[in-house]
């Protein structure tokens, strides 16, 4: 299939289920090559589980995902980071043991692209300039702020250089000053040229982030576009809103 | 050109200053510690004997859950085949051959038991732990029955306890070298991760499992080894001895005691235990356990982080007090940070 874009991620009819309960159905999407994604809908709707299908931490019941065309569906979740995915988590993970810059090389030598040594701590050093944390190395990671641990879970998933980097919900719980703040970063990845999916519900971080929309409800995919286009869509407001008669 | 042997080693393995220092350092240590036999026999050798003895198994304990956090109860099964592997083939094979062989045989039991068990994590780990040394020792009870051996069997080799003692040291040499290569190493650095955050460990592109039972093997096979190396001393090995669930609890207290953050922790448990425990046996000969349970008492109430959690609190604070005092001069007033330490250490003392 010839095209213009060449296709990051392919999500083919991928189902999830836990015993009853579908979370996600029949889900299909791709994502180009220095695309931001948006993955959105209502709590409850399967974004993080589509997320967690991604990076390996659940199996599809049903369906394929390809990274550049390798089929990662079901694979281990250390494979899939090896491959070229990494992610940041919903509810922020750090390694408490660790200082800030060996939080931020645990992603670099594992990984897909992998160093060690003085190359690393210097990837590392660079990164957390990157992120805005230049003389944060040496610090325990339990004495930061929140949005301070948040740019060091970005970090760690840039430091192994992925090729497709999956954020869940990482601009929640952030107060207005370091909203602004957080969008400045992603803005800045965009601008780079990654590969992103973002699973988020600030409304207004979708709109200026994300080149393109999937909007999820009960599992299945209910809208896709621009992010203007899908906020647009009457049965996204339903999703999001009930019936215009509730 | 060939490079010296030195230089190169030294370019392979990229040693800072400091560890250069401390490298030296271990090593005028360790030849000191050899000298021991020379300059006394006896009862004083014997004491070195035994804190060399559980130096290398609390050690080795701690490469693997030192990191991990895994809690292992397993040590006796592994010393325990290191004894059998040397007191069923004593009359067959030349000793060091044996030693060798205990080392593959506990290797090879940890890497199934590994595989099967690490997925397992927390109490659940430990309670399997445990009950594997006590299988391994029904199966050893019952080997000897089907083979119609007598209870027990006897090692007797000619060695001196000079040589006991140097083997010994050797052994722990080996342990402190390996876990301080493993300590610097992406191995170290990916069994740290683990033992923070296995998800995050897992989306880092750590083979986890791999990592766990790397580190699980290394860790049995050195106390397959000191079990091989132990069992001429015994001379008499029985599967109640060699596999005595004793010997795991105690490891591990030595090595809480002493410290699982460091690689030199557990020394500093093994040796006031040591002693501790030579003071209490020769004294209260009939009232060993009834103590030592005390003691036991004590040491987690009082010295929850090991000795060396005391020694890097106690420099922490010193730091903290010699910063606060420089600020003081500098800011010229503001009683706010040796206050704040003072009330820090009373706070961590009470916590």
């Amino acid at each position: 299939m010839p095209s213009a874009d060449k296709t990051a991620l392919q999500v083919g009819d991928v189902t999830k289920r836990f015993g009853g309960l579908i979370a996600v159905q029949n889900l299909s999407f791709a994502l180009a090559e220095n695309e931001v994604l948006g993955l959105i809908g209502p709590n409850g709707s399967g974004k993080t589980t589509m997320m967690n299908l991604i990076s390996g931490a659940l199996r599809p019941t049903s369906g394929e995902i390809r990274l550049y065309g390798d089929d990662i569906a079901g694979v281990g979740a250390s494979r899939i980071a090896n491959k070229g995915i990494a992610r940041t988590f919903q509810l922020v993970r750090m390694l408490p043991g660790l200082t800030v810059l060996e939080n931020v090389s645990a992603g670099g030598v594992f990984g897909h692209t992998r160093r060690w040594g003085k190359e690393l701590d210097d990837y590392a050093q660079a990164l957390l300039q990157r992120v805005g944390l230049p003389n944060a190395g040496d610090v325990a990671v339990t004495a930061l702020t929140y949005i301070d641990q948040k740019r060091v879970e970005l970090a760690r998933a840039l430091a192994s250089d992925p090729k497709v980097l999956l954020l869940d919900e990482w601009l929640a719980g952030l107060n207005p000053t370091e909203l602004k703040t957080g969008i400045a970063l992603i803005e800045q990845l965009r601008v780079e040229g990654r590969t992103i999916v973002i699973v988020e519900h600030v409304m207004h971080a979708i709109r200026s982030l994300c080149d393109r929309c999937i909007v999820m409800s009960s599992g299945v995919k209910i809208a896709e576009g621009t992010p203007r286009e899908v906020l647009a869509d009457a049965e996204v407001i339903r999703a999001y809103l009930g019936d215009a008669d509730a | 050109m060939r490079q010296p042997l030195a230089q190169s080693l030294g370019a392979a393995v990229q040693l800072s200053g400091r560890e250069t220092r401390s490298l030296a350092i271990a090593a005028l240590i360790f030849v000191a510690v050899a000298l021991v036999p020379l300059i006394s026999s006896g009862y004083l050798l014997s004491i070195a004997t035994s804190i060399l003895f559980y130096t290398a198994l609390a050690t080795s304990w701690t490469l693997f859950s030192g990191p991990t956090n895994y809690i292992s109860l397993a040590t006796a099964a592994f010393f325990g085949i290191g004894m059998y592997v040397v007191a069923w083939g004593i009359e067959l094979m030349p000793y060091p051959l044996l030693i060798l062989l205990a080392a593959l045989a506990g290797a090879a039991l940890a890497v199934v038991v590994g595989l099967a068990t690490l997925r397992v994590s927390g109490v659940y780990f430990v309670i399997f732990s445990l009950g594997l040394a006590e299988l391994v020792r029904q199966i050893m009870t019952w080997l000897q029955h089907v083979l119609g051996t007598l209870s027990g069997l006897y090692v007797l080799i000619d060695r001196t306890e000079e040589e006991y003692y140097w083997q010994l040291l050797a052994l722990t040499a080996v342990i402190f070298l390996i876990g301080w290569w493993i300590g610097r190493s992406r191995l170290g650095f990916a069994l740290r991760i683990i033992g923070n955050d296995e998800v995050v460990a897992v989306h880092s592109g750590i083979n986890t499992a791999r990592a766990k039972v790397i580190l699980f093997v290394i860790s049995s096979t050195f106390a397959a080894v000191t079990g091989a190396l132990a069992a001429p001393r015994w001379s008499y090995v029985e599967p109640t001895v060699a596999f005595s669930p004793f010997l795991s609890f105690q490891v591990v207290i030595m090595a809480l005691l002493g410290g699982v953050h460091r690689l030199w922790g557990p020394l500093l448990g093994v040796i006031p235990f040591t002693l501790l425990w030579e003071l209490i046996s020769a004294n209260f000969p009939a009232q060993t356990t009834l103590l030592l349970g005390a003691t036991f008492l004590l040491i987690v109430y009082l010295i929850p982080n090991g000795v060396v959690g005391l020694l890097e609190d106690a420099l922490r604070q010193r730091r903290r007090l010699l910063q606060s005092a420089g600020g003081l001069l500098a800011r010229g007033g503001g009683a706010s940070g040796p206050v704040k330490s003072l009330l820090a250490r009373w706070r961590s003392r009470n916590a």
